[in-house]
């Protein structure tokens, strides 16, 4: 019911708000400029462009939802998608709106300082370490760069932030429990959207976990909740039926039983950011409909249900497999580029390069490329005509069949031979009768690997097959070496005896099927009198799915070095920084640099906390109590945040083969950047005793600030990209020879 | 209330270990003070039983907690052990596997030939010796696995492995009894690894495996009866453990760099035992450094010692040039006989017309090569690929010319800063470099083979420089460290050590780097030196002394092991595999003729193991949590919480020790390297099933609960012998037809299709 007068009062934080204003202010002024392509944008814009035309791909750098945001900026920018990415510091055509594809990340990197702000208040800290770590994000140049471009760092930041803020605010709280859990559902949906970023959202999510488990372990351990309550319910009767008892809601809070406080945890920390992990997809699959560059990396299966591309080839074309069929088979095994099962009129020549001889028969390869050599024909050992009974009769696992190749009429065929490349198979090869005493061995039998019943017929596209060699019981396989110029350098097709079962390089697939039936063309020229004729084939959300991320997962690009990449040691230095953008005709540029200055406080807090962590547990140990049980758990709160959020994000990393940027460092140096004014004032609260030291303390953070407040100012030009430097002081900038800053030749 | 912090759960844990540890004290002997650990004489009478001696006072006798080894049952097993694992030692009479590298390195040091190998020396010592007094002389061949022993004395090294790896099962009956005090869970360990056909396998051929594993667990053993004796400190059984959990350590190490991970679970073991004496205010610091110095000394300077001394032994013993030298610094080399450079004699400063050899002053540098290949297309310009090698090959060689081509008659000496041209002597192309990215190393230039017969252009031109040296110095064959710059973009001539993919050959890179540091990378010693016109001069070189050697070798042992990237077949292996039994090993023959052995872990025993860990799991959760919410539980429970809690987690913990940090490694990984942390797992098995029997009163009353004890028990005993019958032609060999064919000794038994039986 309403009361009345009605009063609204408001608590406005006005440090809060200048902190984001300043913000907003550093983040998103001349967010346009330069209006050219800088550093990974190249590498992103693609994918953004790809949205915005609705073209299926893969990307194994990272999951989706990060991809999702930066299009959602450009979709509202009216961006159309035809832009080619080609290369760093390509101008950007007039009818590209630049900031807003560079908007949300932007924003998102400017919310991080308020939300630093807040996050070291709910650690228990005083306003003024609040605003010291505030600007200590507001001031760090890295963090500026890495949020002023389409790149997604600032968001995974974000993400990560908002998530601890709010399972701080969970578990701090005070409030009903409806509130509480509110909190800590936005945590779990935080959590969730971090992951989807990037996969390096993971280390922060398990901290997060770990904590949030040690907080439920001691409410098991609470022997003053019930286990399963039905007081709860009563309670919640109460209050519903008695409103004045607004402060029974604390009451409620502690009578929640162990059992729901659990579930409910679990549920919003660990269900929630899974199923919003796997929405992420379930958007990204039906935004993207169309086929694409990526195609061939995905299943048959899977292509056939993108439009375009496969999907219209095979469209209408017959299902199950039959005698007399002509099919192209795909080699599972091609990563990345696919390939087909080939021979073409060529000959193995009659002795290789390294002297060993060849049965001269004609060469089988597996070919990249879609032509007419690639169509094989089906045929019944015992029969001999090649066209389609009426009924046709469906080949099934286990039948024993002859391949006839399309064009040259040769047999597949295999033998005691040493095949080209690989001398430990048997070669392949379309049957040619030299009369040399070498019969033909061209049986082959049909093993179907994911049969469900053991006389299941062959089935296009969805059937994965083995052929087994009769005579020597030989799988046909794709070595995976290509063959040297008189093979047209093909991949190599061999036959090999010992075979492991999921060995993924004995597998085909029939892709493209059509057939002739005696009265005339079934398939995809038209046969719309056969029964079984696919129409558009559905594959499962989930088929798609667990495809796609296990490509992703799997999908490894060529390790190479880049010429900025760097090693987490040599993060914690700034050993590196990496070049963004130049001006086509001036010296302006951006680096991704960060403030040295705070990166020195920020390692040297990182260092203090360590000596005093390790002295006060000791000490401990001995049975000393410097601090108040209150303080030492405060302490240790703090260490949690910053000092394991630092770790989670940079350990890993050493662990990892993958080409590594400066900028994976940037989430742990958050972290550590809330550490240093938390540290500042437990020391000046309980380990300086005397007055004149803790104003000391106090002068020497001011000049830190002070100094801070300068190199920021100092490295801007580097930051925003203007105005343009000279030479010379370009030359003063560089603090550390192993910077690499560019000049242009005058 | 809503505010527990990490404190106070540690606390309470303390207090909960209190609780318990006040419980094992006897009920005749009054809980004086506060401090559970003090020795008292009452603790010491009461709780330390010496299950070494045999001899047990009445007191624990009467105490059910602390059983000794009952002998009968120490009997059998070793006696089981022993006889399964010598059992057809024999057999197959011709290498199996591995034993090509292995044995043939035990020969290596029965000859006293160098060689180079990724693990340090001991296991191939110990092999070595095994074989020396058995009276095997060393000249058997090794080449490759399948060739026919002979005459030749190779059981005395099977035998050898066999006999350490018999001591698993014991040490392991042992471990587990001195953690659970549980006969049950004792035998049902030693029952799972004397049946286990994997274990069987591995132990007894000429392998490392059965050396390694040996060490392991009498590095744990020796722990977990150290830590018994905590309330007898400094006493002479006290120290005797401290010393043996040494030994055992510095063994493992020695024998392979996996001795690392026990060497991580015994510090982590001993790092808590330190906490909880630190926390033990009865005793004054100095107590507390007492105990300390005695851990350190016990367990970082010893085996640090006994480490360097295998060393020392092993560079004593190999005193002959063999096939490992190029591996090695120049200065290394030539301390071995037969080696070139020992008491070398060569033209003593480099002059033009000379051919040379240039090696890299990085550690585990290779010789500056080139070869007949060009770098492929998008690496840089395709001209021929310059590498550095590790092995001596005439590929190795290079001229040296004046900048133009004329020769000259009198060899005239190269100075610093002169121009010269490196031509490579089989394929007469000139080292060039140009402004291209080097082809992993993108920072640098590319170095490549450009030219013919000599003739190039002036991107060939480098100028010669020896460190710390001046205009017109001469410069020393092997003593100088030159550096090549050049001439036209000033970088410098570096070797990268990073590894080319399969075009170059997994040779090691060469740059020219535009960085121009004093690294050892940038710098080159001539090492082979050949002028027909110059007088050749005894050349001694600085002989390194021990600790430069000691740590060379390990440089180079690291970089190997790193550099054993799995090739792109199929065979690799991934941990995952490993513990449920996807996929074994094959030890010996492949097809249906030959005499076959495969290593595969008995798939009962291994599912069991499996089985166990998922039991533990769910065990020591309910446990917990039943604890810590509080739940009033029997003292029964109580112990079998504190079992699966303490012995369980130390077990655990070796586990995951010996098992997770294979997903990091980026090297060739195989099925065997699994063994280690299995065996952790079937000791965790022994008490985990062992107190998800005796915990069957939960569900029967007291005499039925006894009678599915005992039914549980045989049920399991039979089934792993049962199993050991149906697959021990795996351990013992099969001939005949393969398993996928009827009438196969092992018809039917293919249960995975991935096993190649």
């Amino acid at each position: 019911m309403l009361q009345l007068p009605l009063v609204v009062t408001a608590h406005i934080d006005v440090l809060l708000l200048v902190l984001s204003a300043l913000s907003l202010w550093t983040r998103l002024s001349h967010l346009s400029s330069p209006r050219a392509v800088v550093f990974d944008e190249v590498y992103y814009g693609q994918f953004v462009s790809l949205y915005m035309k609705r073209v299926f791909f893969v990307d194994d750098s990272g999951p989706v939802l990060g991809h999702m945001i930066l299009a959602l900026g450009a979709y509202l920018g009216g961006f159309d998608g035809n832009f080619a990415w080609n290369r760093i510091g390509a101008e950007y055509p007039s009818g590209v709106c630049v900031w807003s594809l560079r908007l949300i990340p932007a924003i998102c990197g400017a919310l991080c300082v308020p939300l630093g702000y807040l996050l070291t208040l709910e650690l228990h800290c005083s306003h003024l370490s609040a605003l010291g770590a505030a600007v200590l994000l507001l001031l760090e140049n890295s963090l500026i760069v890495q949020s002023r471009f389409m790149l997604l760092e600032s968001v995974l930041i974000f993400f990560l932030l908002l998530a601890l803020y709010s399972y701080l605010r969970f578990h701090n709280g005070v409030h009903s429990p409806t509130l509480r859990y509110a909190w800590l559902l936005l945590c779990g949906v935080c959590c969730g959207a971090a992951v989807g970023v990037k996969y390096t959202g993971v280390f922060s999510y398990l901290l997060l976990l770990g904590v949030a488990s040690l907080h439920t372990w001691n409410l098991i351990g609470d022997r003053t909740v019930s286990h399963v309550s039905h007081r709860m319910f009563q309670r919640i009767n109460k209050v519903l039926t008695n409103q004045r008892r607004a402060d029974s809601c604390v009451c409620m809070c502690v009578q929640l039983s162990v059992c729901v406080q659990c579930v409910c945890r679990a549920v919003c920390l660990l269900l929630v950011p899974v199923l919003l992990y796997v929405f992420w997809f379930y958007i990204h699959l039906s935004l993207l409909k169309h086929s694409g560059p990526h195609d061939q990396l995905m299943s048959p299966a899977f292509q056939s249900s993108l439009q375009g591309g496969l999907s219209r080839i095979t469209r209408g074309q017959p299902m199950e497999v039959a005698y007399g069929s002509q099919v192209t088979l795909r080699s599972s095994a091609s990563q990345p580029m696919p390939c087909w099962l080939n021979s073409h009129r060529a000959n193995y020549p009659i002795r290789y390069e390294n002297g060993r001889g060849s049965s001269h028969q004609q060469q089988v390869a597996c070919s990249p490329s879609k032509d007419v050599n690639n169509w094989w024909i089906i045929k019944d050992p015992h029969r001999r005509g090649l066209t389609v009974d009426r009924p046709p009769r469906p080949v099934r696992h286990g039948d024993v069949i002859q391949l006839v190749h399309g064009t040259t009429s040769r047999l597949l065929n295999s033998h005691d031979v040493a095949a080209p490349i690989s001398p430990q198979a048997q070669e392949v090869s379309g049957f040619v009768d030299f009369n040399v005493s070498m019969t033909a061995q061209d049986l082959w039998r049909l093993d179907i690997a994911n049969r469900e019943a053991e006389s299941e017929s062959w089935k296009s596209i969805s059937s994965e097959i083995r052929l087994i060699h009769v005579n020597t019981s030989a799988g046909l396989k794709l070595s995976g070496s290509a063959l040297p110029a008189w093979g047209f350098h093909l991949m190599e097709v061999v036959a090999e005896k010992h075979f492991r079962a999921d060995a993924v390089s004995f597998f085909w697939t029939v892709e493209e099927h059509r057939y002739w039936t005696t009265e005339g063309p079934a398939g995809a020229d038209g046969g719309s009198q056969l029964e079984d004729k696919q129409t558009h084939r559905s594959v499962s959300f989930w088929t798609k799915f667990t495809e796609l991320q296990r490509k992703m997962l799997t999908v490894k690009q060529e390790e190479t070095e880049h010429k900025y990449s760097s090693t987490p040691l040599e993060w914690i230095t700034m050993e590196t920084n990496i070049a963004y953008w130049m001006d086509k005709s001036s010296n302006a540029q951006i680096h991704l640099i960060g403030n040295p200055v705070s990166w020195g406080v920020a390692n040297l807090s990182l260092l203090a906390y360590h000596i005093i962590v390790s002295v006060y547990l000791v000490r401990r140990r001995r049975g000393f109590r410097d601090l108040t049980e209150a303080a030492w758990q405060h302490f240790v709160c703090v260490g949690c945040v910053c000092v394991g959020g630092w770790m989670m994000n940079v350990l890993p990393f050493l662990l990892m083969e993958k080409t590594l940027f400066l900028y994976h460092y940037l989430p742990a140096l958050t972290h550590l950047h809330l550490l240093t004014p938390a540290l500042l004032e437990h020391t000046h609260n309980h380990l300086l005793s005397s007055l004149t030291h803790q104003r000391a303390l106090r002068v020497c953070a001011a000049v830190a600030l002070l100094l801070i407040l300068c190199s920021y100012w100092f490295f801007s030009p580097l930051t925003y990209g203007c105005p343009e430097l000279s030479a010379n002081q370009l030359q003063v900038l560089r603090w550390r020879n192993s910077w690499d800053f560019l000049l242009r030749r005058q | 209330m809503e505010k527990e912090e990490p404190l106070s759960q540690l606390t309470g844990k303390t207090w909960d270990d209190s609780a318990v540890r006040c419980r094992k004290v006897p009920q005749n002997i009054p809980v004086v003070s506060k401090d559970k650990n003090s020795p008292t004489h009452g603790h010491v009478s009461e709780d330390d039983t010496q299950p070494s001696n045999g001899s047990y006072t009445q007191d624990s006798a009467s105490h059910h907690h602390y059983v000794s080894p009952s002998k009968v049952l120490l009997v059998l097993v070793v006696g089981l052990s022993f006889s399964t694992r010598l059992y057809k030692i024999k057999e197959p009479p011709h290498v199996c596997w591995d034993e090509t590298h292995f044995g043939k390195m035990g020969s290596y040091y029965i000859n006293r030939t160098f060689f180079f190998d990724v693990h340090p020396p001991l296991g191939k010592m110990l092999i070595g010796l095994a074989g020396y007094m058995t009276g095997y002389n060393g000249t058997f061949p090794f080449i490759k696995p399948g060739d026919k022993y002979e005459h030749h004395n190779y059981w005395g090294m099977r035998g050898f492995c066999a006999v350490l790896g018999s001591f698993l099962p014991v040490f392991a009956y042992l471990i587990v009894l001195e953690l659970s005090h549980s006969h049950t869970a004792a035998l049902i360990t030693a029952t799972l690894l004397i049946f286990d056909t994997g274990c069987i396998t591995i132990t007894q051929y000429i392998l490392l495996d059965p050396i390694l594993m040996f060490f392991i667990m009498a590095a744990v053993l020796s722990m977990v009866k150290f830590k018994q004796q905590r309330y007898r400190p400094f006493a002479a059984s006290w120290w005797l453990w401290l010393v043996l959990t040494g030994m055992s350590l510095a063994g493992a190490l020695g024998v392979k760099f996996v001795g690392l991970f026990v060497i991580l679970l015994v510090g982590l073991n001993t790092a808590a035992d330190l906490w909880r004496i630190l926390g033990d205010l009865s005793l004054s610091l100095v107590d507390f450094g007492k105990h300390f110095l005695a851990r350190v000394l016990g367990l970082i300077l010893l085996p640090l010692f006994l480490y360097v001394t295998i060393f020392t032994v092993h560079f004593a013993v190999l005193n002959k040039s063999g096939p490992g030298d190029g591996f090695f610094s120049s200065a290394f080399q030539s301390r071995l006989i037969g080696n070139n450079l020992h008491n070398a004699s060569m033209p003593e400063y480099l002059a033009y017309g000379s051919t040379i050899t240039m090696k890299n002053l990085r550690i585990a540098g290779g010789y500056l090569h080139s070869h007949w290949h060009l770098y492929p297309e998008g690496v840089g310009a395709k001209q021929q690929q310059i590498t550095a090698y590790l092995h001596k090959d005439y590929n190795n060689l290079w001229l040296v010319h004046r900048p133009n081509k004329t020769q000259s008659g009198s060899p005239d000496l190269v100075r610093h800063g002169d121009l010269i041209r490196l031509e490579h002597k089989e394929t007469t192309r000139n080292l060039h470099s140009h402004v291209h990215e080097a082809p992993l190393t993108k920072k640098h230039h590319q170095v490549t083979g450009y030219g013919i017969n000599g003739t190039g252009d002036a991107n060939d031109l480098w100028q010669v420089e020896v460190c710390g040296g001046h205009k017109g110095d001469l410069v020393k064959v092997l003593r100088s460290k030159v550096r090549l710059r050049h001439r036209a973009t000033g970088c410098v001539l570096f070797s990268s050590g990073k590894i080319l993919p399969k075009w170059g050959w997994e040779q090691e890179e060469v740059t020219c780097s535009p960085y121009i540091k004093e690294t050892p990378s940038s710098q080159w010693n001539i090492e082979d030196h050949f002028n027909p016109k110059l007088p050749n001069i005894s050349i001694s070189i600085l002989k390194p002394n021990f600790l430069e050697v000691l740590v060379e070798s390990h440089i180079v042992m690291i970089r190997g092991n790193s550099g054993l990237k799995p090739k792109n077949s199929e065979m690799n292996s991934k941990p995952w595999h490993w513990p449920i039994n996807y996929q074994g090993l094959r030890f010996s023959g492949v097809n249906d003729t030959e005499y076959r052995v495969y290593l595969l872990g008995n798939p009962v025993v291994w599912w069991t193991h499996l089985f166990s860990l998922a039991l533990y799991l769910l065990m020591v959760s309910v446990a917990s949590l039943a604890i810590q919410r509080g739940l009033p539980l029997a003292a029964k429970r109580v112990e079998h919480a504190r079992v699966l809690k303490s012995g369980g987690g130390l077990l655990l913990l070796g586990w995951l020790l010996h098992y997770v940090p294979f997903y990091t490694m980026s090297r060739i990984l195989y099925y065997h390297h699994y063994f280690p942390a299995m065996l952790f797992n079937s000791m965790l098995t022994g008490i985990t099933l062992d107190i998800l029997l005796k915990s069957a009163d939960l569900l029967l009353r007291p005499p039925y609960c006894d009678w599915l004890f005992r039914f549980g028990l045989m049920v399991l005993l039979l089934a792993v012998l049962y199993s050991f019958y149906l697959f021990h032609p795996l351990s013992y060999g099969m001939m005949g037809p393969l398993s996928h064919e009827p009438g196969s000794s092992m018809a039917g038994l293919k249960w995975l299709a991935s096993w190649e039986f």
